[in-house]
C-alpha cells in the first residue's frame, strides 16, 4: 500500500471515528454530574465488607474474579516475552563486562534501593487502607531491586536476581489467588467470595477480608513479573550477542 | 461544552495515537503511539467517573459521607487498563526484538514482503 493511499484511508477513518465519537458525546452523562449509580453501590460494598479503600474492594472483592483474569494476562504475557526472548542457536552468551559507576550514582542508588524496597512492601501491605496495592507495590518492589544494576553493574544484579527462583515467584503468586479464590467454595459460598475469614476492624491492617491477602498474591506475582520481563530485556542488551558478530 | 470537553479531548488523544501509528517508520515508536492510543481510554473512563468536588474514594483519613466520591469503579477498570496495557507493551517489545533479529530492520514499510 502506497503511503499516499494509507493517509486517504486513515482521514477517511479519522473523520468517521471522530464524527460517531461528537455525536455520542452529548449522550454521555455530564462531565462531573451528580449521578453515579454503580459508584455509590461500591462505596456501600465495601463500607459493609469494612475496606477502606474502596478501588481495593472493587477490585479484589467485588471484581475479584476479573482481577484474576488481569492477572492471568500478566502471567500469559510474562511467559509469552519469556518464549519470544530466547537465546537461539546463532548467539552465545558472555558475560557481562564489570561497569565503572560515578561515586555519587552508586551512592544514592545504594542508598535509595532499601528505602524503594520498603515503600514497595507498604504499598503492597497497605492496599486496603489508602491508594495503591498489589499491583503498584509489586512494580515499586522489582524497580527497587533493579536499582543494584544501576548503583553497581549488571553482575551485581545477577547475584541478588536468580531468574528461576522469580519465575517459580511468579506461578505461586498465580496459583495462590486462585487457592484464595477456591477457599471461598470450600467455606460454602462462590469462587473468590470474600467469606473466608471475618472482616476485621475498619481502617486497620487486618480489614477487608481476604482483600489484603488477595493484594498480597498479587503483589508477589507482579513483582516476580517485572523482575523477570526486565530479566529477559536486560539479558538481550547485555548479554547476548550473535555468534559471528563482533 | 464544558460538559462534554473531556470526553472529546480522549477522543483526540485516540486520534493522535492512530496518526503516528499510521505514518510509523520505528516499530518501537508504533508501540509507543498503541500506547498513546491506550492512555485516551484511561482519560475517558477516568472522565466519566469524575464528580464536581468529588475527592478520591478512600476512607483512611476520610469519613465516610462527608465528602462527595468520585467513583471508585471507573478507577478499578483504569487500573485493570493500565496493567493490560503494561503488559501488551511488554509482549509487543520482545516482538520487535524478533522482527529486528530475523530481518534486520524495524521500519515497517520495509517488513510489507512477507519472507517464509
Amino acid at each position: 500500500m502506497s503511503r499516499r493511499l494509507r493517509m486517504w484511508i486513515l482521514a477517511v477513518g479519522a473523520l468517521g471515528f471522530a464524527a460517531l465519537f461528537c455525536a455520542a458525546c452529548p449522550r454521555l452523562p455530564a462531565f462531573g454530574g451528580d449521578s453515579h449509580p454503580y459508584g455509590e453501590r461500591a462505596v456501600r460494598a465495601a463500607l459493609a465488607h469494612r475496606t477502606a479503600n474502596v478501588v481495593a474492594a472493587v477490585n479484589f472483592d467485588q471484581r475479584a474474579f476479573d482481577t484474576l483474569g488481569e492477572e492471568s494476562i500478566l502471567f500469559a504475557s510474562v511467559l509469552g516475552t519469556v518464549v519470544l526472548l530466547r537465546q537461539t542457536r546463532e548467539e552465545r552468551e558472555v558475560p557481562p563486562a564489570p561497569a565503572r559507576v560515578p561515586l555519587p550514582v552508586r551512592r544514592y542508588a545504594l542508598l535509595l534501593l532499601p528505602v524503594a524496597l520498603v515503600v514497595g512492601l507498604y504499598v503492597v501491605a497497605h492496599g486496603q487502607l489508602s491508594p495503591g496495592g498489589g499491583f503498584q507495590g509489586g512494580v515499586v518492589v522489582a524497580t527497587a531491586l533493579h536499582l543494584l544494576y544501576i548503583g553497581a553493574d549488571y553482575r551485581a544484579l545477577e547475584r541478588v536476581r536468580p531468574v528461576g527462583v522469580y519465575e517459580i515467584g511468579d506461578a505461586a503468586g498465580e496459583g495462590a489467588y486462585l487457592v484464595l479464590g477456591l477457599a471461598g467454595l470450600v467455606a460454602g459460598s462462590s469462587f473468590l467470595a470474600n467469606t473466608v475469614i471475618g472482616y476485621g476492624t475498619f481502617n486497620t491492617l487486618a480489614s477487608g477480608g481476604i482483600v489484603p491477602l488477595l493484594n498480597m498474591t498479587v503483589g508477589m506475582e507482579v513483582a516476580c513479573a517485572v523482575v523477570v520481563l526486565l530479566a529477559r530485556f536486560l539479558d538481550q542488551a547485555v548479554e547476548i550477542e550473535e555468534e559471528s558478530g563482533r | 461544552m464544558m460538559s462534554v470537553l473531556p470526553y472529546l479531548f480522549a477522543g483526540w488523544i485516540f486520534l493522535a495515537g492512530c496518526y503516528g501509528l499510521a505514518t510509523s517508520r520505528h516499530l518501537v515508536h508504533a508501540v509507543g503511539c498503541l500506547a498513546v492510543c491506550q492512555s485516551s481510554t484511561y482519560v475517558l473512563l477516568l472522565a466519566v467517573g469524575y464528580r464536581d468536588g468529588g475527592t478520591a474514594p478512600v476512607f483512611s483519613d476520610l469519613k465516610p459521607g462527608s465528602r462527595p466520591l468520585v467513583d471508585p469503579v471507573v478507577q478499578a477498570l483504569a487500573l485493570t487498563d493500565v496493567v493490560v496495557g503494561a503488559t501488551v507493551t511488554a509482549l509487543l517489545l520482545a516482538l520487535v526484538m524478533q522482527v529486528a533479529k530475523r530481518h534486520g530492520t524495524v521500519d515497517p514499510d520495509e517488513l510489507s514482503e512477507l519472507r517464509g
